[in-house]
């Protein structure tokens, strides 16, 4: 063992620790440069001097949480609500459907792995099949169904209930990887004491898959929180989402980069929070979804 | 096992609402597709009201040049993005596969991007390459070159298209091959190092090898992602300019909302729903082959131990 970790250090160079910070620059660089700027006037921005140096001012985020704010603030004229509205709409909006599509994904994935039943491969064959369907194709469907037959178009539940759907094959199978560990003996011990399957389920399995929901329930939420198009197809005014307002933002010409970069970076901010409290929890779920094969 | 004493019903039971759920919001729209795709139907008409043509819309798609346009850039764009994605991401965890101090914190810091919204990183990438204010083209004057027109040129557009690709998804390829690499049996690295490999030796005759089943699952997935990829093409160009950058999944999207012809968009999402048919299909003939092999293997592994057994 010694020698393992002797040969590592000798190997271990300058040029190693170099590549290491360009590769860390270049992949949180445009996020902080994207912070930076949200912190800047429009005139800092477009200034061609514009360097590191400059005024930090919280003026976007006034401007975009205006609505939030118990003062007003002195440079808005009027305060428009769009996007205020819009993050509590996203906020209700993926925290349901991250709910929902847990609750319903991990009773769906311990029967697969626990039972035996008819239709049992066909019902992970089609989980799996499902997880590629591109949002885009769901499109048109969507619009038509929601619109006539379902009566949802425009409404929160609307969007909850495609993200549900959207998501679920892929929560199926990355809680499938995490029951499938929990040992069997468990259960029967559970089982024979007089618990029913439910029981058995909630409290005994659920709690042992805790780091499996996490992964989960993140994935989920990214989804949800980030999706553009479908919200796009189905919100109307009043059930906008946060990345459906920032795309309505951007016209061909004279963008307010500032409001702009400060909006993306409040919907930036809790996918980047869950990253550094919870990357453990991430890469198991992406290493559970692929490196299981 | 003691499940066979359970109600013969339970299983239904904790599959019913998950799968009414798919059903209805997943399995039912796609089928409403593929009836949508034989109309003639436009967002103001009720979809009974819409007329019945048959296979024209995919006819008219298949003799349509812009489709094929919009098909073969989507190739393009999946095939670069994914090979060098791969090239980059694999040769990264090789590189970095090592004991280190505040490897957690790297591998939290590669992983940001990909966890952002696809919108807020075409935002980014949008402000960066802008002719104007873009710190790109500021750091090009600076150092006295002229202004390059990343998004306005169709050669530099899908240039830049792919390179914030590369830059949003290479991490995720760098991370399942390290989770592939440090999870080989470090008895065969062990054996190599006492043979006297060099470390080149060990990479290409011992470590790809071995991650081999977890590369092609990787790659795959990313390619079938690759083709779902939209919001940040649509943020930083939406197709332009031209139809250099317009991939199926934003041709269908505009055909729908712009364009407002939902049966050709149906018929376009159908082609498009086929062609990741096939990659499905290919990744899932080749997990079941591979394990296939790997039961014969381990077959053969106990015949042989058995064998030895006995002689023993």
């Amino acid at each position: 063992m010694s020698r393992i970790s002797q040969h590592d250090e000798t190997r271990t160079n300058p040029a190693f620790y170099v590549l290491l910070i360009c590769l860390v620059v270049m992949s949180a660089g445009p996020i902080v440069l994207m912070l930076a700027n949200s912190f800047k006037l429009n005139v800092d921005i477009t200034s061609p001097t514009a360097g590191l140096l400059f005024m930090p001012t919280l003026q976007n985020y006034e401007t975009a949480l205006c609505e939030f704010l118990w003062y007003e603030p002195e440079h808005l004229r009027r305060c428009d609500p769009t996007f205020g509205r819009a993050l509590v709409n996203s906020l209700i909006i993926s925290l349901v459907s991250t709910a929902l599509t847990l609750v319903l994904g991990c009773m769906a994935a311990y029967s697969i792995v626990r039972f035996r039943f008819m239709g049992r491969d066909a019902a992970s064959f089609t989980t799996l099949i499902m997880r590629m369907v591109p949002p885009a194709v769901l499109l048109v469907p969507v619009f038509g169904i929601w619109n006539e037959q379902f009566g949802l178009d425009g409404t929160r539940s609307g969007i909850i209930l495609v993200y549900v759907a959207m998501n679920l094959p892929f929560v199926i199978w990355i809680l499938q990887s995490f029951i499938v560990q929990v040992p069997i003996q468990l259960e029967e011990a559970a089982r024979i004491d007089g618990a029913g399957p439910f029981r058995v389920f909630f409290l005994v399995v659920l709690p042992l898959i805790k780091p499996g929901l996490a992964a989960a329930a993140i994935f989920t939420f990214r989804v949800a929180w980030n999706e553009f198009l479908l919200a796009n197809a189905l919100s109307d005014r009043n059930s906008r989402t946060v990345p459906v307002t920032i795309v309505n933002s951007i016209t061909e010409y004279n963008i307010d980069w500032g409001v702009i970069m400060a909006t993306g970076m409040l919907l930036a901010i809790p996918p980047i929070l869950f990253t550094f409290f919870a990357s453990r929890q991430i890469i198991t779920g992406m290493t559970a979804g692929a490196v299981k094969g | 096992m003691n499940i066979q004493s359970i109600n013969r019903l339970t299983p239904y039971m904790f599959l019913a609402p998950a799968a009414a759920v798919m059903v209805i919001a997943l399995l039912y729209p796609i089928g409403y597709m593929v009836y949508a795709s034989f109309l003639d139907w436009n967002p103001s008409q009720r979809i009974g009201e819409a007329d019945f043509i048959g296979l024209r819309n995919y006819v008219n798609l298949w003799n349509s040049d812009s489709f094929w346009e919009s098909f073969w850039v989507t190739i393009r764009f999946a095939g670069l993005v994914v090979s060098i994605e791969m090239v980059i991401g694999v040769g990264l965890a090789l590189l970095l596969d090592r004991q280190l101090r505040g490897m957690a914190a790297l591998r939290t810091i590669f992983i940001l991007p990909m966890m952002i919204a696809p919108i807020v990183v075409g935002l980014m990438w949008r402000y960066m390459y802008h002719p104007q204010v873009g710190v790109f083209n500021r750091w090009l004057n600076d150092l006295g070159f002229g202004t390059i027109p990343f998004l306005g040129d169709s050669t530099w557009a899908f240039a830049s298209v792919v390179i914030a690709d590369i830059w949003q998804w290479t991490p995720f390829i760098f991370i399942l091959a390290l989770a592939a690499l440090q999870s080989l049996p470090q008895s065969a690295l062990e054996a190599a190092r006492v043979d006297g490999a060099t470390g080149w030796q060990q990479i290409v005759y011992i470590k790809l090898p071995l991650m081999m089943p977890v590369l092609i699952v990787t790659c795959l997935l990313r390619l079938i992602d690759a083709f779902k990829v939209l919001e940040v093409i649509l943020v930083m160009t939406n197709g332009g300019p031209g139809l250099s950058t317009e991939i199926l999944a934003l041709r269908i999207s505009r055909t729908a909302s712009e364009f407002r012809q939902l049966g050709e968009a149906a018929a376009m999402s159908n082609y498009l729903l086929i062609l990741l048919m096939l990659i499905t299909a290919i990744m899932f003939v080749y997990t079941k082959l591979s394990e296939a092999r790997a039961a014969r293997l381990r077959a053969i592994a106990a015949k042989a131990a058995q064998a030895e057994e006995e002689a023993v």
